[in-house]
């Protein structure tokens, strides 16, 4: 696909705590390099926005150079940068909005400030190429969980449903917890659950029925730690592997269930899983199982573009300079709630 | 936004320094060509330093008719200062500094404050540390740091000397009136202007070894008691982030 004259966009994505610096060649990746801070917020048992941020301002020069390496590149070939604009945490986004204005700025080359959101779906292109339109969208981490409409990932896209309470990725972070799992929780429970049943315990699904394309998991972990201290009071032992692999089946059936309605609903015979959560060996083999039934093709990059990266929000920006989208201003705020509706500001 | 003719572009192949700070409400950008300022914006805004920097900076160089590859160094004030905005800075000087080929080096925020000050003879610096605290450092002169930069509750704060910057202004009932005295903000141009002076003594060589970053994290906190105005661009958090390690999860039953 990769033609010599396609530009080439350096993408940096801060907006949690990784430090992503990717770079691409119109939709063929040439660098996805990250740092992550999560070592030092593991301790916390979650993330600690002022950590991600002193962090990210250590990592970034040396994140760039270490992409910049591993493409054969100088800062001189870069065409083009993009950056996560929002949504994330505030402090951690201004770091990488500061970081690509300035690269912008003083490689005299445009700037897009882009929707982390529509970068977790565009860098599917990456790994499958170019995306149908319109697809159905599910993107589940620790700090989103929606399901969107894609028509066009440069120009248009369509919020259809997203969590109501917690991220499907904070369930597994708090439900590992309970069961003395480490934090981030969610390879762990993956993990644990291979051993168990995802039928042994009927924990609820939160929103099942309701018609909408929205989600809830606050009560399902609340319900979990319930049962955990219920066996606990009873002086049983805890079957960790049957609780994980319970719980991870009511997030998955949910998960899936809803996102095979909406393309139902859309008429959309396409769907993509991105995200972290989307790492779940559990979640990809039943909307494999459920697509299949319903003859969706179903789209889901490897786990290394699923979680946040730089490379992802390089895509975006390809797409962007492609479509002859207008590059950003150097004032661009770093928006913590950036709607999705906006997919560049 | 204070400019001189472009006429005195003349002097720019020799020495040309970029200097910003966003540790303070201001931010600040200026151009110095070795001699004296050339181009100098300053915008008091707490809550925008990642809109209004890279504007400034834009903005200094046209007035100065200068391009970003004229620029010999790029300074950037290390704060102490909130530490969203004070990122801003040291962002933008780490990266404009990389795609120009020049070093990147840090003051300390309160050491342009003092350089600035309208106060001879012994002083303190104090700006504003928000938690009704001050971020402060005590000046023999303008030139010469002697203590901290420090946090420190504002009537804790030595002495009776005179107080200079935003920090002395906004406590002036608890360290008494009399002892405030200006700039209220760093400028800049003062901050260039002081980086100017310690720069021109050097080589090429002695200024890419202070702006190197040492290996692996920096220790802000402990770096902070330094007393050299010329450091690389790392920041002085001088608070360790809020965090808690948490204990066993709460009991959802009772
Ligand atoms: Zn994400």
């Amino acid at each position: 696909m990769s033609t010599s004259d396609e530009p080439i966009v350096l993408g940096i994505e801060t907006s949690c705590d990784e430090t992503g610096v990717g770079i691409v060649r119109g939709h063929t990746m040439l660098a996805n390099t990250i740092a992550s801070s999560m070592d030092e917020h593991a301790r916390f048992g979650g993330v600690v926005p002022e950590v991600a941020s002193r962090a990210h301002l250590e990592a970034m020069s040396p994140t760039v150079e270490g992409a910049l390496a591993a493409a054969g590149l100088r800062l001189s070939d870069i065409d083009a940068v993009a950056v996560t604009a929002g949504p994330g945490l505030a402090g951690a986004l201004l770091v990488g909005v500061a970081a690509a204005k300035a690269y912008a700025m003083g490689l005299g080359v445009p700037l897009y400030g882009v929707n982390h959101l529509a970068a977790h779906v565009a860098v599917d292109q990456l790994e499958h190429g170019p995306l149908p339109k319109p697809a159905i969208a599910l993107l589940v981490s620790g700090g989103h969980s929606s399901l969107l409409l894609v028509p066009d990932v440069a120009r248009d896209v369509v919020s259809l449903g997203s969590t109501v309470d917690d991220a499907a990725g904070e369930a597994f972070d708090k439900v590992a917890r309970v069961l003395g799992l480490p934090f981030p929780g969610g390879p762990y429970i993956d993990r644990a659950a291979k051993e168990g049943s995802g039928a042994a315990i009927g924990f609820p699904r939160g929103k099942y029925d309701d018609g909408t394309l929205d989600f809830s998991f606050s009560g399902l972990k609340t319900a979990v730690a319930r049962w955990v201290e219920a066996r606990e009071a009873a002086g049983e032992p805890v079957p960790v592997p049957d609780v994980a692999a319970s719980f991870q089946e009511a997030v998955v059936d949910v998960l899936t269930r809803k996102a095979l309605q909406a393309c139902a609903r859309y008429g959309v015979d396409d769907l993509l899983i991105g995200g972290g959560v989307a790492a779940n060996s559990r979640l990809r083999a039943l909307a494999q199982e459920r697509c299949d039934a319903a003859g969706v093709r179903l789209r889901v990059p490897r786990p290394g573009l699923c979680t946040d990266n730089g490379a992802m929000v390089a895509a975006l920006g390809a797409d962007l300079v492609a479509a002859g989208v207008e590059p950003s201003t150097l004032e661009i705020p770093a928006d913590s709630s950036l709607p999705i509706t906006t997919v560049h500001v | 936004m204070r400019i001189r003719p472009a006429a005195q572009r003349l002097r720019l192949t020799s020495v040309l320094v970029l200097a910003f700070d966003t540790a303070t409400p201001a931010v600040t950008a200026a151009l110095h060509d070795g001699a004296r300022v050339i181009a100098e914006s300053t915008t008091i805004d707490a809550r925008r330093h990642g809109e209004l920097l890279a504007p400034a900076v834009q903005q200094v160089l046209r007035a100065a008719g200068a391009e970003l590859g004229d620029v010999t160094a790029i300074v950037a004030g290390t704060g102490p200062g909130p530490y969203t905005g004070l990122r801003v800075g040291l962002m933008t000087a780490t990266a404009l500094a990389s795609t120009a080929g020049v070093p990147a080096l840090g003051v300390c925020t309160l050491d342009a404050l003092a350089y600035a000050a309208e106060t001879d003879g012994p002083f303190l610096v104090a700006t504003d540390a928000r938690r009704k605290e001050v971020f402060w450092a005590r000046y023999g002169d303008r030139r010469t740091r002697l203590d901290g930069p420090r946090v420190d509750r504002p009537q804790d704060l030595p002495g009776e000397l005179p107080v200079v910057g935003a920090g002395g202004r906004m406590y002036a009932e608890t360290i008494g009136a009399g002892r405030v005295t200006g700039p209220e903000h760093p400028s800049a141009g003062a901050m260039a202007a002081l980086a100017a002076e310690h720069l021109a003594p050097l080589s090429a060589g002695e200024v890419a070894e202070i702006a190197r970053v040492p290996e692996g994290r920096v220790d802000s906190v402990e770096k902070a008691s330094g007393l050299g105005v010329l450091g690389p661009a790392r920041p002085i958090y001088l608070r360790r982030p809020d965090a808690q390690v948490p204990g066993a999860p709460k009991r959802v039953t009772a």
